[in-house]
């Protein structure tokens, strides 16, 4: 579905990742890991069109995307959650919904994935007519990952949704992820820092270092390896 | 003692007051005599103001602290809301405006009305602005650069070709419009102070450029003998065009709240929003942020430009020096100090800072003066301006109670 070939991008005069070529199929969920500054969220900003593409292919169902306009890429249906979630703090929680469900016009499937991102956490119905900014920081998340999935996308780019999240809220908020993969066949590609958890829910992986991809495989193959068991998992 | 330690902070404030003000307020230098005047008395008033408004700025906040049931939610701001909330009272409130704003020239004198006009440019002009800084949340300092654009093109095109009033309208509109884009393009990327001086920059070129562009704008000494409109073809006196602008004035201010207030509501006006709050993920729910900067932009300057228009109208004369930084101050203490955003703020803003002064005649060579002091107890007692938008009168203690 999503395949990036020798992909290099950056800012200023640093590289911030090198060449990266990924692949990423219908319905899986592919993680990418990595320490902190290792580009993974530039990475992620690139496929979106947020941070221009210096070089290689950026291919979305056979078709380049690099050089894309960002909200092009919304249109094909990439969704992003960016690091730090990003909420609109002064609008309330319905309000950030709508502004994910921006680029619709089918009022009524719009509607109908209210309620679903409403099922999937009810504690965002609650808590409707609160500002963005009130909410706590499990719920900010929630509400980010919702708001991205108002845009109905077919394939949801993650940007660390653990960070800074008690124990409790990140096994709730992988369950979703991989909910949201089971029921709703929704491609998932996971940056993550928490490599343990990713590598767990994860079908396949990449880990990132400098702005390279070292090593690839399947999740449990990453989880045993013993690079990424010394580097990323602490053992 | 509390008292001690406030009386305390506002000594300190008050000796670095003095310290601050001591080269303007204190040293003078006397260029015939050639010598340097040393007004102490000056450094002794500083002192003792500023000692004392500290003073009771520090108490007043204080007893606020205290008494947490003043609070901001039993104010005029939230009266104004209320009964533009309750559609039976909204109607009628409007109507004795609207009734009142009609009746007004008929029992003032033509001076009044003539103040009154300027006041409701004002409101057009802080309407369009605050689409910039208000809604799309972009700080832009030279926005009389738009205004001057209008009010040069009904001069020159009645110089040049003998275009009238209702011809000059539209097209110092889209001129102005199209001068917002020419802005918009190089200040895309630049955000926060960086596009508040840019905006600033431009502002001014275009007033160096009328001021010494003589050829084309006739320089500092101006246009005259421009225009007012006519009247279907009649002739008016004095005091009836003047009748004539002030209920044109009267449309475009409601025209223009109509329309500003259905592009608040709008895809764009969410646009705008959602660019003010957060660029990031504004991009990533596919909002287009070039375009809707842009559009921000030259909206907010269409307005400016046909208020250029009417001004030009009103004074029949116009030089550069009616388009200084200070009149984008002035624009921007309307936006600021009715509410950012907040459409009944900027109307209520607007005609607080011009009739204010107007008024107050012997406060005119203040007005820079009265303007900082103004926007500073506004920033400190009031952030969110004095009618501020529908979305604060929310209070976030009250709707976080419910937590499970
Ligand atoms: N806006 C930026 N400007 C300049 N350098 C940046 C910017 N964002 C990230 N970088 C640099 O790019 C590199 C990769 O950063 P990033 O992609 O955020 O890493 P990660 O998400 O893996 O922590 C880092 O060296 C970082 O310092
Ligand atoms: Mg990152």
């Amino acid at each position: 579905m999503l395949r990036l070939e020798h992909v290099r991008a950056g800012y200023g005069n640093i590289l911030a990742i090198k060449d990266i070529s990924l692949v990423i199929s219908e319905g899986e969920i592919v993680t990418l890991i990595g320490a902190n500054g290792a580009g993974k969220s530039t990475t992620l900003m690139t496929i979106s069109g947020l941070v221009p593409c210096r070089g290689g292919k950026i291919l979305l169902n056979g078709r380049e995307i690099q050089g894309e306009a960002p909200d092009n890429i919304v249109r094909l249906g990439l969704s992003q959650v960016p690091e730090g979630r990003h909420i609109f703090p002064l609008l309330t929680v319905k309000e950030n919904l709508d502004m994910g469900a921006f680029l619709r016009r089918d009022k009524d499937g719009v509607k109908r994935d209210l309620e679903f991102v409403y099922t999937l956490f009810p504690i965002l119905e609650k808590r409707q007519r609160q500002h963005g900014g009130a909410l706590s920081g499990g719920e900010q998340q929630m509400l980010a990952m919702s708001r991205a999935l108002m845009a109905r996308p077919k394939m949801l780019l993650l940007d660390e949704p653990s960070m800074g999240l008690a124990p409790l809220l990140i096994k709730q908020i992988f369950a979703i992820i991989e909910r949201l993969n089971r029921e709703r066949g929704t491609t998932i590609f996971l940056v993550e820092q928490n490599a343990r958890k990713a590598l767990r829910v994860a079908h396949r992986g990449y880990v990132l270092e400098n702005g390279e991809i070292i090593v690839t495989g399947t999740g449990r193959e990453l989880a045993a390896n013993e690079k990424v068991q010394s580097a990323y998992l602490g053992m | 003692m509390p008292i001690l330690a406030e009386i305390r902070f506002a000594l300190r404030a008050a000796l670095w007051f003095v310290f601050l003000t001591f080269p303007i307020m204190v040293i003078k230098a006397d260029p015939i005599g050639q010598t340097v005047i040393w007004r102490w008395r000056n450094a002794v008033w500083v002192g003792a103001c500023s000692f004392f408004v500290c003073l009771a700025l520090r108490l007043w906040k204080n007893y606020r602290a205290k008494h947490p049931a003043l609070g901001p939610s039993n104010d005029g701001g939230s009266f104004i809301h209320r009964i533009l909330d309750h559609s039976g009272q909204r109607r009628a409130f409007l109507g004795i405006l609207l009734a009142a704003a009609i009746l007004f020239p008929f029992f003032a004198s033509s001076y009044q009305t003539n103040i009154m006009i300027t006041a409701l440019i004002y409101v057009v002009l802080g309407l369009g602005l605050n689409i910039v800084v208000g809604m799309a949340g972009l700080l832009d300092l030279g926005f009389v650069a738009f205004y001057a654009i209008g009010a040069y093109t009904y001069a020159l095109l009645h110089l040049h070709f003998g275009l009238g009033f209702w011809q000059s309208l539209p097209l110092g509109a889209c001129l102005a419009a199209l001068g917002g884009i020419c802005l918009g393009f190089p200040v895309l990327r630049l955000r926060g102070d960086y596009l508040a001086i840019v905006t600033l920059g431009f502002g001014e070129i275009i007033r160096l450029a009328l001021e010494n562009w003589g050829e084309f704008s006739q320089g500092p000494s101006g246009i005259a003998n421009i225009p007012r409109p006519g009247f279907f073809g009649m002739t008016l006196s004095l005091d009836q065009s003047i009748l004539f602008l002030y209920f044109i004035m009267i449309v475009f201010v409601i025209a223009t709240i109509f329309v500003v207030n259905r592009l608040r509501d709008s895809r764009i006006g969410r646009a705008w929003i959602a660019l003010r709050e957060d660029e990031i993920a504004c991009q990533a729910m596919g909002i287009d942020k070039q375009k809707t900067k842009l559009a921000a932009f030259a909206l907010g300057a269409f307005w400016a430009g046909g208020m250029g228009v009417v001004f030009a109208a009103k004074t029949t004369f116009i030089n550069p020096a009616s388009f200084t930084f200070l009149e984008s101050v002035i624009i921007l203490s309307i936006v600021v100090l009715g509410g950012m955003g907040s459409i009944v703020g900027v109307v209520c803003g607007a005609l607080i800072l011009v009739l204010l002064p107007e008024y107050l005649r012997a406060l005119s060579e203040y007005r820079m003066l009265a303007f900082g002091a103004i926007l500073v107890l506004m920033m400190i007692f009031r952030p969110q301006g004095l009618i501020p938008t529908i979305k604060s009168r929310y209070p976030l203690e009250n709707l976080t109670d419910d937590r499970p």
